[in-house]
């Protein structure tokens, strides 16, 4: 079989750094496996190269455009340019209120004074109607938020007192006396953390909670990493639990900010959830949707994908900030379309609306 | 594999030659009902090796997965043992940890077995601790047994890793593999497939069914119909005696291909098939 010349393999790697480039997980290894592939091939037909590269570069569905444009572009001899653009977009993006009206420091914004009784009141506030100042402290104080998780049976079975006859502990008991197989031991079903699906509007209407909304995102990723998955909604669903993994608030908050194409825009909650129910299992989950429920796509979609969600779902826990207001009523098309299926209608306003939840969430306080 | 009757296109086909040449587990995602399980019962079919299926569930462990021990038959022996009076604990446990006491699972048999080709379906299903030890049974083809020693394939198996993509499989075990994503069908090929798979099926009526299909891909649906619910929907079809689609039996048989209540009556509604 023809292996690829020597000649070609800088082409070749020039390729797969390429791809790397476009935000293609091409790595070292896979580049290799990439030459691999091609000394079994034709190196010389076109067909073959791009295939080689496709099942030894890509690990996705989203990788395959990208993968299809840079080979196009790369074969054709037209370099890409180096790497993608940069989102210029930030997460803080608010515009600070003054606050020499509310109680805080005087003249000085930047220094809170965070006393015992300050803190209480920070608690209550509205997040959309602090300063700048204010609402680092509230983050800071998320950042230290413990979200409570609710249990669930496994299957996967661990050693115990009772459950089912464990044979190979019990032979090995049974070894160590002689034969003897007197003391009998059990493993059981163990219990394992729900899964919670949080999905965070960041449309144009939810700007002023977007960050404080993904912060808390954050705080139940770093409780329970192996079961949580968070995603963004506004005109398209980006998942984001990857970007939240990173421990450090703010450097997850940046890997954020450049992984959601869609800050400020509409809202399609209808169409992001048949998305969802497409990408994720939330068979089982506590799904938590956090939206004002201003919904541009068509609400009766709306309402046949939350009915779809609600039955597969353990419970559905929508979130919105504007229900901290007394007066509140759902009337939103969004809002009045999902309410029948949505098990508990919480406030999402302040930090002690955070708390409550990051409780609720344990399943301790069921309304 | 065309004379197994599975038909697959250049770049499925490029992706089973290199997973056969590479010795690479070849990791296939794709929508439900595109064929992913079914290219590994061909591929043991047309290398005339076993196939040995692994279905990931949740909770699946190495107990299930690599190898158990016949506890039964331990205690049997240990008693046995004890009648005749050997005592001595060493002894006893060389001969308790015998490879004539192990239940080889899936990965221990497709390593024992040759050639064989192993299935790993649904692998998203299982829960991530399982991938640990299955990126370390795929990466060198061993199992190591504390008791026993390490059991190694002469001739690595063909493993096909199948996904649905519910929750996304670590990297580590992707870059193992070749990764391929299966779409569904194009036309022509989707008529070839019905056709080749059910004899009885005309080209006429494969090819109607095939529009219908490309119609029902396109549209808004819950879940599209794969190629496996075509091939479903057309032996309904011809079990009605049908030699061709046409509204009423399209009605008729709507149950074959479209599995959710929101479907059927979004289809209906919107006459996806009224010209059938």
């Amino acid at each position: 079989m023809p292996e690829p010349p020597a000649r070609l393999v800088p082409v070749l790697v020039g390729f797969a750094r390429t791809l790397r480039a476009a935000g293609v997980g091409a790595d070292h290894e896979r580049t290799r496996n990439f030459l691999t592939a091609l000394e079994r091939l034709d190196a010389a037909r076109e067909q073959d190269v791009y295939w080689a590269g496709r099942l030894t570069l890509c690990a996705g569905p989203d990788d395959l455009p990208r993968y299809d444009r840079c080979f196009a572009a790369y074969f054709a001899g037209v370099r890409p340019g180096p790497g993608r653009p940069q989102m210029t977009v930030t997460v803080t993006r608010f515009t600070a209120t003054p606050s020499g009206d509310r109680g805080s420091s005087d003249g000085n914004p930047d220094v809170l004074p965070a006393t015992a009784s300050e803190v209480e009141v920070l608690r209550n506030r509205d997040i959309a109607r602090m300063s700048a100042a204010e609402r680092d402290e509230v983050h800071r104080m998320l950042a230290m938020l413990r979200a409570a998780r609710e249990q669930r049976r496994s299957r996967r079975l661990v050693p115990s007192t009772g459950g089912v006859l464990d044979g190979r502990r019990t032979v090995r008991e049974a070894i160590r006396r002689g034969g003897e197989p007197a003391r009998l031991r059990y493993r059981d079903r163990r219990y394992k953390p729900r899964r919670v699906v949080m999905l965070a509007d960041v449309s144009g209407s939810m700007a002023a909670y977007a960050d404080s909304l993904l912060r808390f995102a954050h705080a139940l990723v770093r409780s329970e990493p192996r079961a949580t998955e968070v995603f963004s909604v506004g005109t398209r669903l980006t998942r984001i639990t990857a970007e939240l993994r990173h421990r450090d608030p703010a450097l997850a908050m940046d890997a954020v900010s450049k992984a959601i194409p869609d800050w400020s825009g509409g809202t399609r909650l209808g169409e992001e959830i048949r998305e969802l129910l497409r990408l994720a299992d939330a068979r089982g989950s506590v799904v938590v949707i956090a939206s004002d429920g201003w919904e541009r796509g068509d609400p009766g979609l709306l309402g046949a994908q939350m009915a779809r969600l609600a039955r597969m779902a353990y419970r559905v826990v929508w979130v919105n900030p504007h229900k901290g207001d007394p007066g509140y009523q759902p009337l939103t098309a969004g809002m009045r379309a999902a309410l029948p299926y949505v098990d508990e209608l919480v406030a999402g306003h302040s930090l002690a609306a955070f708390e409550e939840l990051a409780d609720r969430l344990g399943g301790l306080r069921r309304a | 594999m065309e004379e197994r009757d599975y038909l697959a296109d250049e770049g499925l086909a490029t992706a089973a030659f290199l997973a056969l040449k590479m010795g690479r587990p070849l990791f296939l995602e794709g929508e439900a009902g595109v064929g992913k399980t079914e290219l590994a019962k061909t591929l043991s079919a047309v290398l005339d090796a076993p196939l040995i299926r692994l279905q990931c569930y949740e909770g699946l462990d190495a107990a299930q997965a690599l190898y158990d021990w016949d506890f039964a038959r331990q205690l049997l022996h240990l008693k046995a043992a004890e009648a005749v009076g050997a005592a001595d604990v060493r002894a006893l446990e060389g001969e308790i940890y015998d490879r004539r006491f192990l239940i080889a699972r899936p990965l221990l048999r497709a390593l024992e077995v040759q050639p064989a080709v192993l299935l790993v379906d649904e692998i998203d299903r299982a829960d991530d601790e399982f991938e640990a030890f299955l990126l370390e049974v795929l990466s060198d083809f061993t199992i190591s047994i504390p008791e026993l020693g390490t059991i190694a394939a002469a001739a690595p198996p063909v493993v096909v890793v199948t996904s649905n993509r519910t929750r996304e499989v670590h990297d580590a075990l992707k870059r193992r593999c070749l990764y391929h994503w299966l779409e569904h069908p194009g036309f022509d090929r989707e008529v070839a497939i019905l056709t080749r798979r059910l004899p009885a099926c005309t080209e006429t009526l494969a090819a109607q069914v095939a529009r219908a299909a490309a119609r029902l891909r396109e549209a808004d649906l819950v879940k599209p119909p794969g190629i496996a619910e075509t091939l479903d929907w057309t032996e309904a079809l011809l079990t009605l005696g049908a030699a061709e689609l046409n509204p009423d039996l399209a009605a008729a048989t709507l149950g074959a291909v479209l599995k959710y209540r929101e479907d059927q009556q979004f289809t209906v509604k919107n006459g996806l098939l009224r010209d059938a």
